[in-house]
C-alpha cells in the first residue's frame, strides 16, 4: 500500500514537471509579446514596453525564469520592479500579467465552479446513465431498451454549445421553469447552489450518459451471462437479489475505472459548458489567458488540470483495490 | 431411513425447446427416468446431448419467454411443469441444489466465500439469525474437508484452491440439506488426483445425507465409480439405460460402445489405439431423421433399412437377463451381442 503511493507520488511529480516544462517551452517559442498585449488597445512607448518587459523579468532567459517561477511555488517571490512590487506568497503561481492579480486568487475563485460542474455533472450522468444502461440490459430488446438507445444517441450526437443554448432558451428564458445558471457557494446556500448549476448538469448528464449507459448495458448483460450469476439463481434467490446484490456488483466495477478516467478528462472541455452558461469558471478564464498570452493563468490550469487527472487516477486505483478483492495495490509493478 | 415407495425424482416424456434467433432448438426430446433417494444416477453424453439442459430443466433455470417444456418433472410428488417461477425459487437451494462444472466461474468472485455460504443458507432460513448462518456455513465447510474453516470462512473464491473451492461450492450446496443433488460435471476442472477426492466425498455426503443425486459426465470413468444407473443420452434422446454394470458389462447401444471405446483404461494394452466416435454430434436445429444417431453410427442399417427413417424407441432388451436395461437401437439384440464381445470388449474403459 505504501509502496503503491510513493510510486504514485513520484510518478505524479515527475508528469508536472514535464508539462510545466512544455508549456514554458511553448510559450517561449511562439511568437508572443505578452508586454505588448499588456499595453491594451493604446500602443504604449518603447518606455513603457520597456518597463513592462523588465518588472516581469520578460528579459530574462526561459531557464532563469523557469527557476523563479519554481523559486515561488514553493517559497514565494516578488514580481515586478520598483515602482510596482507585489509580494507573492508561496505557492506563489505568479500574477496575472494585465491586473496583477495574484493567479492563486484566480484559481481559488475559479476552480470551485469548474468542480461544481464537471464533478456535478458527472454525478448525474455516471448515476442516470448507469442506471439507463443496467434497465435496459435486464429488459434487453424490449420498447424501453430501444427507445432508450435511440434517446440516449441523439442527445448524444448534440454539442453542448447547441443543446446547453437549447436548454437555456426553453427552461430558462422563455418559461422560467429552471433558475438562471450562476454560481452560488454551496456552503452559504446549499440549494441555491443546486439550483444555478441545474442547466449545465442536465445538458451536460444528456449528451454523456449515453456513453455509459451503451457501456453498462453491455457490461450488465455480460455479466447477467455469467456462471456465477446462474449459482446465485440455482440457490434460490429472487431475481431482485440476482440482479442488485450479484448482478451488479460485478457489473459496476469497470464503470468506476472508466468514470473517474473520463472525470478527469472533462476538465479540457469544460471551457465550452462554461462559455455557453456564462460561468466564470477555470476553463473560461483560461482560455482568455492563451489568447491574451498570459502564461503565469495558462500555466497554473493546466498544471491543476494534470494534478486533477493524476489524482483521479490514483482514486480510481484505490476504488478498485476497494471494490475488487482481488486487485492487491503495488503488486502491479512486479 | 427406511426406503422411499417412489422415486424422488421422476422426469416423464420431457420435452424442452428454445426459441433462438436461427431456429427452434430441440434441446430434449422425450426423455424419461428416476432417481430414488441414496442413489446415483450417472447422465453421460458428449456436448450438445442435452444433458446439462435436462438438469437446468429440474432446477426450473431456462429462460422461461424462449423455452418451451412439456411432460413431467416430479420432484418428491411434486410436479415442477407449470409452476411459477417463485414456487420454483422456492424449491431451487432447498429441495433440489446443484454444483457446476467450474467453481472458479461458479462462485461470485466480489463476496466471500462464507457470504456466500450465508445467504444460501438465509433465502431458505429466514428467520436465522446471522450468527446462527455463519455457525451453520462454517460447519459445512468443516464437514466438507476444509481445514480452518473459521478462517476460510472470510477468503474470497480467488484465494482458494481449485478442489478446495469445489469442496466450498458443494458446502454451499448443502447447507440446506438438498433431497436432490444434481452434480453438473463436478470435476471437469479439477486435476486427477482432486477429481477422486472431491467423489470420494460427494459419496461420503450421500450416504450421510440419504440424497439422490444425479452425476452430469462426459466421463464413463467418473461414472463408473460413483453412479448406481446411467442414462446415456445422444441429440437430447435417450439412447440407453442400464445399471452401472449392465453399461459397462454389456453396452447395447453402439453409442454407448463408441464411449468406452474412447476412453483409455488403466488395464488395458498401452499400445492400443483409442477409437474416437467419427463426426460431431448433431446440430439440435436440424436433427437428422429416424435415429439421431445413425449418420456417425458404423453399424447403421441404411439403404430402406430403418436406421435413417423411423426412430427407435426405448424398449427392454429380449433375450438377456438384465432387468432395467433398455436401448433405442433399431439393431436385432444377438448382431448387437456378436458386435460387443467382438469389437468393444477389449478396449478402453470397457475392460
Amino acid at each position: 500500500m505504501l509502496r503503491f503511493f510513493v510510486k504514485r507520488a513520484l510518478l505524479a511529480v515527475l508528469t508536472l514537471f514535464a508539462i510545466s516544462v512544455t508549456v514554458f517551452v511553448l510559450f517561449f517559442m511562439g511568437p508572443a509579446d505578452p508586454a505588448a498585449s499588456m499595453c491594451g488597445s493604446k500602443a504604449c512607448t518603447m518606455a513603457q514596453h520597456e518597463q513592462i518587459v523588465k518588472s516581469l523579468e520578460l528579459d530574462k532567459s526561459p531557464v532563469t525564469q523557469y527557476a523563479s517561477y519554481m523559486r515561488g511555488v514553493f517559497v514565494g517571490r516578488e514580481i515586478g520592479s520598483d515602482s510596482l512590487k507585489i509580494k507573492c506568497e508561496a505557492p506563489c503561481l505568479g500574477v496575472n500579467f494585465r491586473t496583477y492579480e495574484p493567479v492563486k486568487d484566480i484559481i481559488g475563485r475559479t476552480l470551485p465552479i469548474t468542480f461544481s460542474i464537471v464533478l456535478g455533472a458527472a454525478v448525474v450522468y455516471v448515476l442516470f446513465g448507469t442506471a439507463l444502461g443496467m434497465i435496459s440490459a435486464i429488459w434487453r430488446g424490449s420498447i424501453f431498451d430501444r427507445l432508450a438507445a435511440g434517446t440516449a444517441l441523439t442527445f448524444a450526437s448534440t454539442q453542448i454549445f447547441f443543446l446547453g443554448s437549447l436548454i437555456l432558451l426553453i427552461f430558462v428564458y422563455k418559461t422560467g421553469w429552471l433558475p438562471r445558471p450562476q454560481y452560488i457557494s454551496p456552503s452559504t446556500d446549499f440549494f441555491g447552489w443546486i439550483g444555478g448549476m441545474l442547466t449545465p448538469w442536465i445538458a451536460l448528464g444528456l449528451i454523456n450518459s449515453a456513453s455509459y449507459s451503451r457501456f453498462s448495458r453491455a457490461q450488465m448483460i455480460e455479466t447477467l451471462g455469467e456462471d456465477y450469476i446462474r449459482t446465485a439463481r440455482a440457490k434460490g434467490l429472487g431475481m431482485r437479489a440476482v440482479y442488485f446484490r450479484h448482478a451488479l456488483r460485478a457489473a459496476i466495477t469497470p464503470i468506476v475505472t472508466i468514470a473517474g478516467i473520463d472525470i478527469g478528462g472533462q476538465l479540457g472541455g469544460v471551457a465550452i459548458t462554461e462559455t455557453t452558461f456564462s460561468l466564470p469558471g477555470m476553463g473560461k478564464t483560461a482560455l482568455g489567458a492563451v489568447v491574451s498570452q498570459n502564461l503565469p493563468i495558462v500555466m497554473a490550469v493546466v498544471l491543476f488540470g494534470a494534478v486533477f487527472i493524476v489524482l483521479s487516477n490514483v482514486i480510481v486505483d484505490m476504488l478498485y483495490a476497494v471494490i475488487d478483492p482481488r486487485v492487491k495495490l503495488g503488486s502491479s509493478g512486479r | 431411513m427406511t426406503a422411499n415407495e417412489s422415486p424422488y425424482l421422476e422426469v416423464a416424456d420431457l420435452q424442452v425447446r428454445f426459441r433462438t434467433e436461427d431456429g427452434l432448438v430441440q434441446a430434449v426430446n422425450g426423455v424419461s427416468f428416476s432417481v430414488e433417494r441414496g442413489k446415483t444416477l450417472g447422465i453421460v453424453g458428449e456436448s450438445g446431448s442435452g444433458k446439462s439442459v435436462t438438469s437446468l430443466s429440474i432446477m426450473g433455470l431456462h429462460n422461461p419467454k424462449s423455452t418451451t417444456m412439456k411432460g413431467s418433472i416430479k420432484v418428491g410428488g411434486k410436479e415442477l411443469i407449470g409452476l411459477s417461477q417463485d414456487q420454483l425459487r422456492k424449491l431451487r437451494g432447498r429441495d433440489v441444489s446443484m454444483i457446476f462444472q467450474d467453481p472458479l466461474t461458479a462462485l461470485h468472485p466480489f463476496y466471500t466465500i462464507g457470504r456466500q455460504i450465508v445467504e444460501a443458507y438465509r433465502i431458505h432460513h429466514p428467520d436465522a439469525s446471522k450468527a446462527v448462518a455463519k455457525k451453520r456455513a462454517i460447519e459445512m465447510l468443516d464437514r466438507v474437508g476444509i481445514p480452518q474453516p473459521d478462517r476460510r470462512f472470510k477468503q474470497y473464491p480467488h484465494e482458494f484452491s481449485g478442489g478446495m473451492r469445489q469442496r466450498a461450492m458443494i458446502a454451499m450446496s448443502l447447507v440446506n440439506d438438498p433431497n436432490l443433488l444434481i452434480a453438473d460435471e463436478p470435476t471437469t476442472a479439477l486435476d486427477v488426483t482432486v477429481q477422486a477426492q472431491i467423489l470420494d466425498l460427494l459419496e461420503d455426503l450421500q450416504r450421510e445425507f440419504n440424497s439422490a443425486v444425479i452425476l452430469i459426465t462426459h466421463d464413463l470413468g467418473v461414472v463408473s465409480q460413483v453412479a448406481d444407473d446411467v442414462l446415456v443420452m445422444y441429440g437430447g434422446r435417450v439412447a440407453e439405460f442400464g445399471t452401472v454394470e449392465q453399461i459397462m458389462r454389456s453396452a447395447q447401444h453402439p453409442y454407448t460402445w463408441g464411449l468406452l471405446a474412447s476412453m483409455p483404461s488403466l488395464h488395458g494394452d498401452p499400445d492400443a489405439e483409442l477409437l474416437p466416435i467419427k463426426g460431431n454430434p448433431p446440430s439440435l436445429l436440424n436433427i437428422p431423421s429416424g435415429c439421431v444417431f445413425h449418420p456417425r453410427c458404423a453399424y447403421a442399417m441404411l439403404k430402406g433399412g430403418p436406421c435413417d427413417v423411423e426412430v427407435p424407441e426405448l424398449l427392454p432388451l429380449r433375450f438377456a437377463d438384465e432387468p432395467g436395461h433398455t436401448v433405442a437401437c433399431h439393431l436385432p439384440e444377438r448382431e448387437r451381442n456378436r458386435t460387443y464381445q467382438e469389437d468393444i470388449a477389449s478396449v478402453g474403459v470397457a475392460q
